[in-house]
């Protein structure tokens, strides 16, 4: 038998109830990698060890004492993005402003985790507040790309990334506000979903921008994610977003999944980009022969406003993330200035010393467009604009069961390599419109870059809610691919 | 486009050093540049999107209930008395 470590969540389960494993010995097998590994990868942040034994004793426990009921996910650790509350664990979102913060309460994700007997493994680095695309913009680690330490896992929830690709858990989850679940699975070979918006709560999920984030899992298999997405998903009361929509069996809809009759969209808008890498029009390309290799309708689809999306969301998430950020003010919680001596100040220079220069940036932009005069110009257009980006999704969706697209326009790059802020932006083209639409998408690992062996993954977008075609046609791929 | 970047920072309640100033000039100029782009587009009768999709509010009863416990919820301020956050002074003295 493989490593334990290597494990994913379905494989763990089914060793788990023939008792041919106990959730104590997975979750040390994790711990033990994580020992091993991390200081190479830097995939986690903390770890607490004792915490995680104690509920994979309990979990245990829970087996022991009513062996024969169906648990897909008890007693399996899973890695938590650093921006999701777990009691009585250390919940930064990689900010120095937020250095020593102990979460007081759980989020409504981990409540359902645990309400599932999940051990919560220890917390996974990402981009500061989940902005960027690197995870070099964590204000407290570097986090290195497993199939090749000197490039980044990509961001934000690189962390996540890193772990899953590194095998240095079972699963993760991540957040996704344009791109940040989708582009780092590509780069680490990991399979990520993005709900649709509103399909998971984020109460206890440190807001970014709130008409974008959304929790989903990073996994080994698109089973996986089908089986984390059961426990997360449905209304919450304290997440007014999340609608009475129906949760349907989603590990139910991968039996007998195939290609046959699928009707894929390919949006012309997604093909034709310059500055594409050319190993990964070849992997999308390919992918593309296989589905209609095995059955897959493919129909040429056009998403007109796509080339305004990117604009559409720097404006949309930068004005949000500058009002939900306000509350770091060094009041109730994080980082203080010692030179605070009136409460401007105490604002000003907190900030100033909590937050690193890509909040920053961010913060003066959203700020900006938000400002006496500007708002109608941009805020108030780009909704506008958002809109019509929507339609254009929602047209597609009348014709084709899923679009199938790039994730990122490269492969995992190095670190360092990309300076300028603008050109880092770019990352997300692919993934910011599906964002701003709500739709739910996917990105599921597709090949490797010929010279580089660089993991690469395509895109699969589904229409809102429905995370059960999605999840169908994303496991029709995989048996595709093998 | 020009912005005013110690403005807007101070809009922000950000205190910014002059080499972030003059860094965060260039680049949010050509970030504003770039988004600028959204003015070609005729919105002309459409409706703003606020949410990735469309909701009605999410009403409740206005009742009282058990919130967070206060010792729990002052565990994290930097600077407290026993049942409180402390602040610097906002108020000035009133003359008597």
């Amino acid at each position: 038998m493989s490593e334990l470590y290597e494990l994913g969540v379905a494989e763990a389960g089914e060793l788990l109830a023939k008792k041919e494993i106990s959730s104590v010995e997975l979750t040390k097998a994790v711990i033990d990698r994580y020992h091993a590994k991390n200081p190479e990868i830097g995939a986690y942040l903390t770890f607490d060890e004792e915490g995680a034994l104690a509920d994979a004793k309990a979990a245990d426990e829970v087996r022991a004492a009513c062996p024969e009921s169906d648990y897909a996910l008890l007693g399996v650790p899973v890695a938590i993005k650093d921006l999701i509350n777990v009691k009585g664990q250390p919940c930064t979102c990689a900010s120095k402003i937020l250095r020593g913060y102990v979460s007081p309460y759980d989020a409504t994700v981990i409540k359902n985790l645990k309400s599932h007997g999940v051990v919560c493994a220890g917390r996974v680095n990402m981009d500061e507040f989940a902005m960027g695309s690197s995870t070099e913009n964590s204000g407290l680690g570097v986090t290195r790309n497993p199939y090749d330490t000197e490039r980044v896992p990509g961001g934000s929830s690189g962390g996540s990334a890193a772990a899953v690709g590194g095998n240095l858990c079972i699963a993760a989850l991540g957040t996704d506000t344009g791109g940040s679940i989708r582009q780092p699975a590509s780069f680490c070979n990991c399979v990520g979903l993005k709900p649709s918006y509103g399909r998971v709560s984020r109460y206890g999920v440190t807001a970014f921008a709130s008409s974008l984030d959304q929790v989903g899992p990073m996994t080994k298999s698109v089973k996986d994610a089908a089986i984390l997405l059961q426990a997360l998903a449905g209304k919450d009361p304290m997440d007014g977003t999340t609608p009475d929509e129906c949760v349907p069996d989603y590990v139910a809809a991968l039996e007998g999944a195939s290609m046959k009759g699928v009707k894929l969209g390919l949006p012309k808008e997604y093909f034709d980009v310059k500055g594409i890498d050319p190993e990964v029009k070849r992997i999308t390309e390919e992918a593309v022969k296989k589905c209609e290799a095995a059955g897959a309708e493919l129909v040429e689809v056009s998403l007109p406003h796509t080339e305004y999306a990117m604009a559409v969301y720097y404006i949309v998430a930068p004005a949000e993330a500058s009002a939900n950020l306000a509350r770091f003010d060094g009041v109730r919680y994080g980082h203080r200035s010692e030179r605070s001596d009136s409460v401007f100040n105490l604002y000003a220079r907190s900030r100033a010393e909590g937050f690193g220069p890509e909040v920053k940036r961010r913060i003066i932009m959203g700020t900006y467009v938000l400002s006496s005069g500007y708002y109608d110009a941009y805020y108030g257009r780009a909704q506008k604009v958002r809109t019509l980006i929507r339609r254009d999704f929602d047209e597609a969706f009348r014709k084709v069961d899923a679009l199938l697209t790039p994730v990122a326009p490269t492969p995992a790059f190095r670190l360092g390599e990309v300076q300028d802020p603008l050109t880092m932006y770019l990352n997300d083209l692919f993934t910011i419109p599906s964002a701003l639409s709500g739709n739910c998408a996917a990105s599921v690992p597709a090949g490797f870059t010929a010279d580089t062996k660089l993991p690469v993954g395509v895109q699969f977008i589904g229409g809102c809610y429905r995370e059960a075609t999605l999840l169908r046609i994303c496991r029709a791929f995989e048996l595709v691919r093998s | 486009m020009k912005i005013d970047v110690a403005y807007v920072a101070e809009l922000a309640r950000l205190e910014l050093t002059d080499e972030e100033k003059a860094l965060f000039q260039g680049q949010l100029e050509s970030i504003v540049g770039y988004v600028d782009k959204i003015s070609e587009v005729d919105v002309e009768g459409v409706e703003p999107t606020m949410h990735g999709r469309r909701l009605v509010n999410a009403f409740r009863e206005d009742e009282v209930r058990p919130s967070m416990d206060r010792e729990l919820a002052l565990a994290n301020a930097p600077a407290r008395t026993e049942t409180d956050f402390k602040l610097p002074k906002i108020v000035e003295d009133a003359e008597s």
